[in-house]
């Protein structure tokens, strides 16, 4: 079944007191709590009523630096952070239509276990799982680890990312991260539906015959299977990935169900949709459905005036002017149901927003966007489907070792 | 209440996967819903248990080069299923069996930080290791260990994520609104660590949890590994449950603690148990026999004689006698069981014991069924309430355990006799709990608090 057209999908950026790093420092911002369970289950429940598809939650395997590649030793951020997969699952059986994509470095850690924690949340939240797969690309990680040397990037090579030099790592990075994606499919296929038979007659749990060895072998591990972990609600929890350049690109269309992106106009959401299609033709997939979602920071109140005057304060208390990879809006909710309606026609399928402080931008989000957006007729009126892939207009998907899968 | 009587620390497994647990029966209910896990925690709680403890293995058990279908196969992630247990608990420890040789301390360290806060001070972690590269085909960290490096493995191991977990010391976090300070220190969770197994430094990215680090459990066999317990562990999970053996390792493992500078009450023993109720222990016995029945199918029992025989008996008769040929000796051992630490027991030496088994099959006239019945796991307490409460505090008022990790044969059903009927004879004699006494495990396992950390490192 599916909607209109012209529905929008939104989604929630979550990272510890919201993106702005004076954001902790808010009247309604909660510091102290921010390793306590209530404080993500409130936000969650929050978001959840706000009717979005679904949260992101941020993370990292090492301390956050306003560095993108060392250590800052700032004592005026906010420093430290839980495991966003514990998270997701620690909210899971307290909220009941809201999607969940924890955020998982993928370049340290073993896509056997993550195969398995995504497929728990898939129980544990009845169909409401996904995941969001991120590399780390410093030397500090891999200290971290103490497994693999990286050649980290520089500052200023962030700035183009397409240059050739760089190409060639990036795209050994990210062909990485498509395998450890590809094993994380085949994990989740692993099991047949039917597979637990519990047969008397022949004193038979499973069937045998349909447990799948996956038998991967890639330039960088190799992964035999099955899963530990029976074939989750969804048959595929839901994979996302953020991308700012065309080999991230590359790695949402031939990856993913859902793609990141920062386009800073629609003209910009475009050509970088245009890209992600060529790249999904070049790879065979180009019948799949691959979500383009723009993410934009916002800074929203009632009136233009005291958004912007909230940020001017947020900045000088930061002590610089805040900036980001994606767009920055700072206005009101109906301002940013005009941008986002405007970029909709783009064919975006969507947004991730990241409140810069938590919990005002979500609850202007929540009490006052949705509804304008409703309004509109632009946005659901109730959650019409319980698992997050069935939000996203995802059919669940045919085993991949099943008899007579194509 | 009496203060001359031990209290009785009592702990939840949830049955999985292996043979005791019976699919077959009517009450058998999903092994993998999140309702089979929250009515087995949520039952544990309403029994004041201290924690529930969850088992893991990384690969799929082989029989003959199949996978093994015959016993409950599948199972959740344990991170991520004790996460989610914390939403709908409130005091109950949470305790996960994790794999030191196919993950790496950074990961661990914070995933149990993390579950510790996200639990309120709840989260322990049964430290194995395990050694073969039948599970390291499935990770990335692929290879495997000599079998005698697997203590270094999980003492090293175990001693660095302490490095982690001690990195940050609990006050750094000041979130002062107006003077813009976070943290009282500009560079938190600082650490180095070399040797032979891990080379790593940084900075770690969890605050110091509710209860420090989590609440350890280990299960210390082998002289080696009383040791290691007795050096770094809160609780051992034992498989001692016959009184004698149990009694013998309670004193063994407990007079290693002075010379680890550690008192008697720092490391607690819990035996694994079974357990079956009638209204009478005759009652019990008989239900006791059909559960092992259920548990050991003609199948099973084929499967259990061929894990030692080392070789296809799949046309023998499981109702007539043993083989009368001996074992298939190999070198390397296992060649019919892969991914089972029982079947591993059973390669050391195949024929003494197929010996021993056939000498008991003749002497009590058992068939090949009956004799892996008689051989393999039967319950440790069978009988009425009051028979199972009475053996229960004799175990540990005797010093033969301080409690047990108690298991039942059945999901979701399976403790909830236990906790309705045994654990308010428990509490009567004043033996065991009647509220929570504090909000962290540590506390409610009455262990020592930790100390402030210090500089320096451990001594282990």
């Amino acid at each position: 079944m599916s909607r209109s057209t012209n529905s929008l999908h939104l989604a929630i950026a979550l990272d510890s007191a919201g993106w702005h790093p004076a954001a902790w420092r808010e009247p309604d911002a909660r510091p102290g709590e921010l390793f306590t369970p209530k404080y993500w289950v409130d936000l969650i429940q929050r978001a959840e009523r706000g009717l979005v598809d679904f949260v992101t939650i941020e993370d990292g395997l090492r301390l956050q630096s306003d560095h993108p590649l060392q250590p800052d030793d700032r004592a005026d951020r906010v420093r430290g952070r839980l495991d966003a997969t514990l998270i997701a699952a620690r909210v899971a059986p307290v909220t009941s239509r809201i999607g969940l994509l924890p955020t998982a470095i993928v370049n340290h850690t073993e896509p056997f276990h993550l195969a398995k924690a995504i497929a728990t949340i898939d129980y544990a939240s009845a169909g409401r799982a996904g995941i969001r797969v991120q590399l780390d690309g410093t030397a500090e990680g891999a200290a971290h680890f103490g497994r693999r040397e990286i050649q980290p990037l520089r500052r200023e090579d962030y700035a183009n990312l397409d240059a050739p030099g760089l190409r060639q790592r990036l795209r050994d990075s990210f062909d990485e991260a498509a395998d450890y994606v590809e094993v994380l499919r085949r994990l989740w296929d692993s099991w047949e539906d039917d597979a637990e038979i519990r047969d008397l007659a022949t004193g038979r749990f499973i069937d045998r015959d349909k447990l799948h060895y996956i038998d991967f072998e890639g330039r960088w591990f190799s992964v035999k299977g099955p899963s530990i972990t029976p074939r989750p609600p969804q048959g595929q929890p839901v994979v996302a990935a953020l991308g700012h350049a065309e080999v991230p690109y590359q790695l949402i269309a031939r990856s993913t169900d859902v793609g990141f992106v920062t386009p800073h106009s629609a003209a910009d959401a475009t050509a970088i949709i245009a890209q992600i299609r060529a790249q999904q033709q070049a790879v065979g997939r180009a019948a799949d459905t691959v979500h383009v979602f723009a993410d934009l920071v916002v800074f929203l109140d009632r009136e233009h005036a005291t958004a912007v005057a909230r940020k001017q304060r947020l900045d000088a208390r930061a002590g610089a002017e805040y900036t980001s990879d994606a767009e920055i809006f700072v206005g009101t909710p109906a301002e940013l149901a005009d941008l986002l309606l405007d970029w909709h026609r783009a064919g975006l399928s969507g947004y991730r927003l990241r409140p810069a402080v938590l919990p005002h931008d979500l609850s202007q989000i929540t009490d006052y966007l949705v509804p304008e957006l409703q309004r509109r007729g632009a946005f659901r009126a109730a959650y019409e489907a319980n698992t997050l892939r069935g939000l996203l207009g995802l059919s669940r998907p045919a085993n991949r070792y099943a008899a007579g899968a194509a | 209440m009496s203060t001359s009587l031990k209290q009785i620390r009592l702990a939840a497994g949830f049955p999985g996967v292996n043979n005791t647990t019976v699919w077959s029966d009517p009450a058998a209910g999903s092994q993998i819903a999140f309702d089979s896990f929250r009515h087995v925690a949520q039952t544990a709680e309403r029994g004041k248990l201290d924690f529930f403890f969850l088992a893991e293995g990384l690969r799929l058990r082989e029989h003959a080069g199949k996978i093994h279908d015959l016993d409950i196969v599948g199972r959740p992630d344990t991170f991520t299923v004790l996460a989610a247990l914390a939403a709908v608990t409130e005091h109950i420890g949470l305790a996960g069996t994790i794999n030191s040789t196919f993950n790496e301390p950074y990961e661990v360290a914070r995933q149990f930080a993390s579950l510790d806060w996200l639990s309120g001070g709840r989260a322990a972690w049964n430290v194995v290791t395990s050694w073969d590269a039948f599970t390291g085909e499935n990770f990335r960290r692929g290879g495997f260990l000599p079998q005698d490096q697997r203590y270094e493995r999980a003492r090293t191991f175990l001693r660095t994520a302490s490095e982690l977990w001690d990195s940050w010391h609990g006050d750094e976090i000041v979130a002062d609104k107006e003077t813009g300070q976070f943290l009282s220190t500009p560079a938190p969770g600082g650490f180095t660590h070399e040797d032979a197994h891990f080379d790593i430094n940084g900075r770690f990215n969890v605050p110091r949890s509710p209860q420090g680090r989590p609440v350890i459990l280990q299960a210390g066999e082998s002289d080696e590994g009383r040791d290691f317990a007795a050096t770094a562990a809160d609780v051992i999970f034992s498989r001692y449950s016959q009184y004698d053996q149990a009694r013998a390792f309670y004193a063994d493992v407990k007079n290693r603690l002075p010379k680890f500078g550690r008192t008697r009450d720092q490391l607690l023993i819990l035996p694994a148990a079974g357990f079956v109720l009638g209204d009478t222990d005759a009652e019990a016995e008989e239900a006791a026999r059909e559960i092992r029945l259920a548990q050991v199918s003609p199948a099973t029992a084929i499967r259990f004689l061929e894990q030692l025989w080392n070789t296809d008996l799949s046309g023998h008769d499981p109702d007539g006698p043993l083989p009368a040929f001996d074992p298939v000796v190999s070198e390397i051992g296992g060649l019919v069981a892969k991914g089972n630490a029982g079947a591993r027991q059973l390669a050391k030496s195949p024929v003494a014991l197929a010996n021993q088994w056939r000498a008991k099959a003749e002497a009590e006239n058992l068939t090949t069924r009956e004799l892996i019945i008689e051989v393999t796991g039967r319950q440790s307490f069978i009988g009425s309430p009051a028979t199972v409460a009475a053996e229960i505090n004799r175990f540990v008022q005797d010093d033969a355990s301080d409690g047990f990790i108690i298991g039942s044969h059945l999901v979701p059903g399976g403790l909830d006799p236990f906790v309705d009927k045994v654990v308010p004879l428990l509490q009567e004699r004043g033996v065991f709990r009647t509220e929570y006494e504090g909000t962290t495990l540590r506390e409610n396992l009455g262990l020592a608090p930790l100390g402030a950390v210090t500089a320096t490192p451990v001594a282990w």
